[in-house]
């Protein structure tokens, strides 16, 4: 890689970080547990796009590739259990508001 | 160039995610960010990688939301203008921050006179995953084990009393 490769590392930075205020304004402006699911997928999706961009840039894609690949089973099996959680709110409440879950507090 | 283009859209589809109201839609728009992913990552040299975000986050992540939204039942008309007004109110700031800070972005300089380490072997993907990160391996078997045992109560139906 040659130094060209700095700036256009910069233009995925600078996407990443779009990507990540989606998805963390996406968890935070609603209480619906499915939007939340939502927005977690969506922050995943910009730490993978910045690994798989850092790994270009250091011609190491080797490494990156094999740490994206983790990140996206451990993705897939907290979405998993997330909606079966969500699922099992929905039978006790009849709702999808993350209001309810303030009854987990002691 | 069309780095930059597919970039474009993958914002864009990820705002749309974020701002359209129903569920589904939404859930669409994921499945379409995830696609544009997969692309940037094949142009980018991650083949391996980018074919498991294609099946596993398009695909079967897409079936998990659509099974747990269709396992929901769906709101009344009333419940739908109620939230939809609410919703309107929260989203609308999402385009102007993410605006604000792109143009913020653009006064950012950063340094780029520092060196790139120099990395010449560029290990294959297989070779770093079997060899060097075995502790990941495990890692994602025991996730995978834990999450499908997690699955199996969380999604099994109650007894009726």
């Amino acid at each position: 890689m040659t130094q060209v490769s700095w700036p256009m590392f910069l233009m995925y930075c600078y996407f990443t970080a779009f990507v990540f205020i989606a998805g963390i304004y996406c968890i935070l402006a609603t209480r619906r547990l499915i939007r939340i699911m939502i927005g977690l997928e969506l922050l995943t999706k910009g730490v993978t796009l910045l690994l798989i961009a850092v790994g270009y840039l250091m011609n190491n894609t080797g490494l990156t590739q094999a740490l994206v690949i983790t990140l996206i089973v451990i993705e897939v099996v907290v979405i998993a259990t997330m909606g079966g959680i969500v699922l099992s709110v929905y039978r006790v409440h009849n709702s999808l508001e993350s209001k309810y879950l303030r009854k987990l507090k002691w | 160039m069309l780095n930059t283009g597919l970039l474009i859209i993958l914002s864009l589809a990820a705002l749309w995610t974020v701002m359209t109201r129903s569920l589904i839609k939404s859930t669409i728009g994921l499945a379409f960010t995830s696609i544009v992913l997969t692309i940037i990552m094949f142009r980018l040299n991650s083949p391996l990688a980018a074919v498991f975000e294609l099946s596993v986050c398009t695909g079967l992540i897409t079936v998990i939301f659509v099974s747990t939204i269709s396992l929901a039942s769906p709101l009344t008309p009333k419940e739908v203008e109620l939230l939809s007004a609410a919703r309107l109110k929260r989203f609308w700031y999402l385009p102007v921050i993410l605006v604000l800070v792109g143009v913020g972005l653009l006064f950012v300089k950063v340094p780029l006179d520092f060196p790139l380490p120099h990395n010449p072997a560029g290990h294959d993907v297989r070779t770093v995953l079997w060899n060097e990160r075995v502790l990941d391996l495990f890692g994602q078997v025991i996730i995978l084990l834990a999450g499908a045992f997690g699955v199996a109560v969380l999604f099994k139906e109650r007894k009726k009393k």
